[in-house]
């Protein structure tokens, strides 16, 4: 008998999916978890370690209170009860990556619990909302980078020797671990990446980790397991690693689901096992068998005393809890009044921050939309950079105000846009500097109009007649007369109106 | 003239006065050391360049009339526990053979700002587990009363060099009574201080929640002296008490225990204990109430179960320390020849790099703290752990301090206990309780037992940073003591010859 | 009856990387049972009502400020590496997990 290979839509149909999610998080302290090496990415190798991180005989740890404030945001952030009294364990396991053959961890005593988020996934049925427990908020740290020398390169298998650089070792971590999520059904997929946006846009909203997937900043992994429906058990689960994008996040559980769906399927049963996400074929592939698993003898850290955050200070952090992201994408949308495709292309691009305080600067909301997403991106495209780099938000709302107020066509505009990028000073100086002033002033722009009709006076008298197209022959010697400094729309309403064709 | 058979507070003395230099003093010790220490093995490492070197400026900044701290130009051994900069630091272990840290412990900083002259490094049980000396990777050390027994251990190396006269003052560490119990058999002064009083940055670590550093020296007020070198909060260490240091200094100058109460533990005392051991000690205690001091018997009845906690808290600690030598950064590899795989390195560099005793209280600690045993293991000795320091705190509540022998027996015999752990463990059985709860004790010596004619040990025991309390005591039994004998105890060394 | 076998050694040596010959093991196993039958007197006082002590000390709350401190040089981290390339320490391939 053969059977037929299952895709998504008939695993789904056939099986019910239970998702879980751990997330790691770099928090971007400026020192590490223990000690006061630098935490700056990029160095040479282990120049930035010290007896404590590298784990020599003798030396200690001490927290780092930064990594705990920041711990305690997230748990804020993210509905859950900050631990009154917590504590570091010590998680043991040989690793050459890791110096003291001990990861100093959290484990029955983390500081953050029983939280949960709330995320918005498009359905058949439209938008639905689901909610994800947060089981644990807790620290860790980071372990150092292997580099593996000879067979493949890069590889672990066949390489000859491998090379350790311990700058990461003890960069603060934490990691958020959900609840198995129920009732996601086919949508397991999606709800795992609306999370882990949700999640990313919290943690950055925080300033509380660089949060790029892309430099391993942020790491998730995620946990599935199948059932057939409606049966009401648990099935084994996998832990897929290695997650790298949000996209990947999604492909990684369907993915998964599918490969698991069919191994049942086959009469096969599923290993409890680690794999590793493959970023080319969005296929996973098994790491190491988890059915011996390590016994990680946790015990307290004898060399670290107990977190007991002061109910005051756990106060004044919540001050500090920003509007949620997704509240707050909704809430300037509609102030905004801006089309979804825009909002989007305002996330993506991270220019939501810069908008809103261009707006609140005074800027109309289209316009300063507009020049960020649209000009500045442009330039910013250009050289490579950030366009928040390249000019201030009060400089761009200054620009906008004097579009509004006539005295810049949107060509100007750009050129003084240019002139500031090209560090020519303030808009007021580039203005002045370039001579790009508008001609507003009706009197001058009169003189232009009346020495235009002397010079065509057939048209002039056809524009009488109340051939208005015709006027543009006209405007057009104006706007040249000018030098282009008039304002397009005055002249044709001035002209008119002389013509006696004004409303 | 210089003399090596005086005591660290007159050398100090005679230093401030010119009437000798540093240069001069140290270079009789480590003339000393050439002499004797082919027969103590106290030294793993003599550091004879880098102490003139330290000796000769703090002669020049005597000669400036720089200020000095009172201990300046004094020289000292230093257990190979600690870590020294660019000196080889072994803890005793062949793991770590030829390993030169490239940091100061704090305690190493403090002596070097206080100018005390470090003459080198001394043997230890590998990683400071053992009550002997005989688990050291380096060869025994030999007790300077009579060489064919032990000096105690794990800072062996560091009493028998004070002992041995090789050096006036030492730094030991103390987690079950390894500085306690190797001060008793040699005859000297040792101090565990308070958990959490000195530093245990740079101090390689054996039992995270039991280890301290302390003083050796051959009288009370010399251990004061160190202590209030070595003492004092560390920012570097996280169990480092942040509060003034006790004023041990002026405590062993006080000889006056008038009123004080004194504890003596009964379930430390009687059947168990040598008779020469308890014969001493009632003589130290008749010579406190003379002193004006009143005694009380109290009851510590979870002590019963201390020793059977420690040896499962401090292996279990252990077996996670100790998992960092592991080949990959420091110390010794063995079997990279290229065919293997990093865990069978560190496999088999393990194997061939710890002792006996380590590898045994390595699996014993990884036992007691895997899954399904935690709770019957690791756990219950939490538990016993908050019954002594019940025990404590209830004693402490009827008396100032609490005294009793510091060991069942004098010293042993070399090999006497090696083949049998738990006849070893049992040595500490009266220490380790001051470890389980934190607080700190002296061992002082008060005479040789009949039956030997071998050094016997009082332990006095305070609360949380009251370690005035037993240099107070101990410094006041001291004086009764050298005038009821005329002349200190190690005047009585028969081995060794030369003492004045 | 042993509270400890052979084989109970050979995992917790595993566990703890040490590799020990068959006549080590069972020396082991010999010596731990009779270390074992001593120190689990333990669970003779160690009621459910207790509170565990796992540190002598009551303190709470020590932290350092996050700020950046001098690392070790290059050299001086890898001063006691028993091999070392490039600036980094060099160790025999790692299997397993990648
Ligand atoms: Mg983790
Ligand atoms: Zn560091």
């Amino acid at each position: 008998m053969t059977l037929d290979y299952l895709d998504y839509k008939a695993a789904t149909e056939k099986y019910e999916p239970t998702l879980g999610l751990e997330v790691h998080v770099e928090l971007n302290t400026k020192s590490k978890m223990f000690c006061s090496c630098a935490t700056e990415f990029g160095a040479e190798p282990n120049t930035q370690t010290c007896p404590v991180c590298l784990g020599l005989p003798g030396a200690l740890p001490v927290v780092n209170a930064k990594a705990i404030e920041s711990s305690i945001l997230i748990g804020l952030a993210l509905n859950c009860s900050i631990a009154p009294y917590s504590r570091f364990a010590r998680k043991n396991y040989f690793y050459p990556d890791m110096p003291k053959n001990f990861q100093t961890s959290q484990y029955d005593e983390p500081i953050c619990v029983d939280g949960y988020l709330d995320v918005e996934v498009e359905t058949d049925d439209g938008a639905k909302v689901f909610r994800v427990d947060i089981e644990r908020v807790h620290m860790e740290e980071d372990t150092g980078k292997s580099l593996h020398v000879g067979g493949s390169t890069g590889r672990i298998h066949g390489a000859e020797y491998s090379l350790l650089d311990y700058n990461r070792a003890g960069i603060p971590l934490v990691e958020i671990v959900t609840r198995i999520v129920p009732g996601t059904g086919k949508y397991a997929p999606q709800v795992a990446r609306a999370y882990v946006t949700e999640l990313r846009d919290i943690l950055r909203s925080l300033g509380v980790s660089d949060v790029k997937m892309e430099q391993g900043s942020l790491r998730c992994d995620a946990n599935l397991s199948l059932a057939p429906i409606g049966s009401g058990e648990l099935g084994t689960r996998s832990e897929t690693k290695n997650v790298n994008s949000l996209r990947s996040v999604e492909r990684a559980v369907s993915g998964e689901i599918e490969r698991q769906a069919n191994r049942l399927q086959a009469g096969e049963r599923i290993v409890q096992e680690t794999r590793h996400f493959l970023e080319e074929s969005g296929q996973t592939r098994p790491g190491r068998s988890k059915e011996e698993a390590e016994d990680y003898r946790y015990f307290p850290e004898p060399d670290l005393v107990p977190i007991t955050p002061d109910a005051n200070w756990i106060e004044e952090l919540r001050k500090r809890i920003p509007e949620k992201p997704s509240i707050r994408r909704k809430r300037l949308q509609t102030e905004w009044d801006c089309p979804d495709k825009e909002m989007t292309s305002l996330v993506n691009a991270e220019l939501l921050d810069v908008v809103e305080e261009t707006i609140e600067l005074g800027a109309e909301p289209t316009r300063a939309r507009t020049w960020w997403l649209g000009e500045i991106s442009r330039l910013a495209n250009e050289k490579e950079v950030l366009p928040t780099s390249l000019i201030t938000t009060e400089f761009v709302a200054e620009i906008i105000a004097l579009i509004v107020a006539g005295e810049l066509t949107d060509k100007l505009a750009r050129q003084v846009v240019e002139g500031v990028v090209n560090g020519e000073g303030s808009p007021k100086e580039v203005i002045e500097k370039r001579g790009l002033k508008v001609v507003s002033d009706d009197t001058a722009l009169m003189l232009a109009i009346e020495s235009a009709i002397s010079a065509q006076p057939d048209t002039a008298e056809r524009v009488r007649g109340g051939n208005i197209p015709a006027a543009g022959a006209l405007i057009g010697a104006v706007m040249k007369a000018t030098g282009g400094q008039a304002d397009a729309a005055k002249v044709r309403e001035l002209l008119l109106r002389h013509l006696g064709q004004g409303e | 003239m210089t003399n090596i058979y005086s005591s660290a507070s007159e050398m100090a003395d005679s230093l401030a006065k010119k009437e000798y230099s540093s240069v001069e003093l140290t270079q009789q010790h480590l003339d000393r050391i050439a002499d004797v220490d082919g027969k103590v093995s106290a030294f793993l490492h003599v550091d004879a360049e880098g102490a003139l070197t330290q000796a000769a400026a703090v002669d020049a900044k005597r000669v400036r009339g720089e200020k000095l701290s009172p201990l300046a130009g004094v020289p000292l051994a230093l257990k190979d526990i600690l870590a020294q900069k660019g000196i080889p630091t072994t803890a005793g272990s062949k793991i770590l053979e030829g390993w030169r840290p490239p940091y100061d412990s704090t305690v190493v900083t403090k002596l070097k700002e206080a100018g005390v002259v470090i003459l080198g490094k001394t043997n230890m049980d590998e990683f400071a587990m053992g009550s002997s000396t005989e688990n050291s990777a380096y060869g025994t050390t030999q007790n300077p009363w009579d060489l064919s027994r032990t000096p105690g251990g794990s800072s062996g190396g560091s009493a028998a060099a004070v002992a041995a006269f090789e050096a006036p003052l030492a730094i030991g560490t103390d987690t079950g009574g390894s500085i306690r119990q190797p001060a008793a058999l040699t005859g000297i002064v040792g101090v565990k201080p308070t958990y959490g009083g000195v530093s245990r940055y740079g101090v390689v670590a054996y039992s995270s929640s039991l280890d301290q550093v302390g003083p050796f020296g051959r009288t009370v007020l010399d251990a004061a002296l160190l202590h209030e070198v070595i003492a004092g909060h560390d920012e570097r260490d996280s169990t480092s008490i942040n509060a003034p240091i006790p004023q041990v200094v002026a405590a062993a100058k006080r000889l006056d225990v008038k009123g004080m109460k004194i504890g003596v533990i009964k379930e430390l005392s009687g059947p168990g204990f040598q008779a020469g051991v308890s014969q001493r000690i009632s003589e130290s205690l008749e010579l406190l109430v003379a002193a004006g001091a009143e005694i009380v018997e109290v009851s510590c009845p979870s002590f019963e179960f201390a020793l059977a906690a420690y040896y499962l808290i401090a292996p279990s600690e252990a077996s996670s320390n100790l998992a960092r030598f592991d080949s990959m950064r420091y110390g010794l590899r063995v079997g990279d020849d290229g065919s293997k795989g990093a865990e069978e390195v560190m496999s088999i560099t393990r194997e061939a790099g710890f002792g006996k005793e380590v590898k045994r209280r390595i699996i014993l600690g990884t036992y007691a703290l895997s899954s399904g045993y935690y709770d019957a293991y690791y756990g219950s000795a939490q538990k016993v752990r908050t019954l002594v320091k019940q025990d404590f705190e209830k004693a402490f509540g009827q008396a100032d301090v609490l005294v009793s022998p510091v060991t069942p027996t004098t010293a042993f015999k070399i090999g006497e206990k090696s083949e049998d752990p738990v006849a070893m463990y049992l040595s500490d059985i009266a220490t380790i309780p001051v470890n389980m709860a934190g607080i700190g004790g002296m061992s002082l010596p008060v005479g040789l037992a009949d039956e030997d004619g071998l050094p016997v040990g009082l332990q006095i025991m305070a609360p949380v940073m009251q370690d005035d309390r037993f240099y107070r005591v101990g410094g006041t039994l001291e004086a009764a003591l050298l005038s009821k004998w005329g002349k200190p105890l190690l005047a009585n060394i028969p081995e060794l010859g030369g003492v004045a | 009856m042993t509270a400890i076998s052979r084989e109970d050694v050979a995992h917790l040596a595993k566990l703890a990387r040490v590799e020990m010959t068959p006549v080590e093991l069972d020396h082991m196993a010999t010596e731990l049972d009779h270390i074992l039958s001593a120190v689990k007197r333990v669970q003779e006082v160690a009621t459910q009502d207790i509170q565990p002590t796992s540190h002598p000390l009551a303190m709470t709350n020590i932290f350092r400020d996050d700020v950046v401190k001098p690392s070790l040089t290059n050299s001086e981290a890898l001063s006691g590496a028993p091999a070392k390339i490039d600036g980094r320490f060099k160790v025999p391939q790692i299997l397993g997990e990648e």
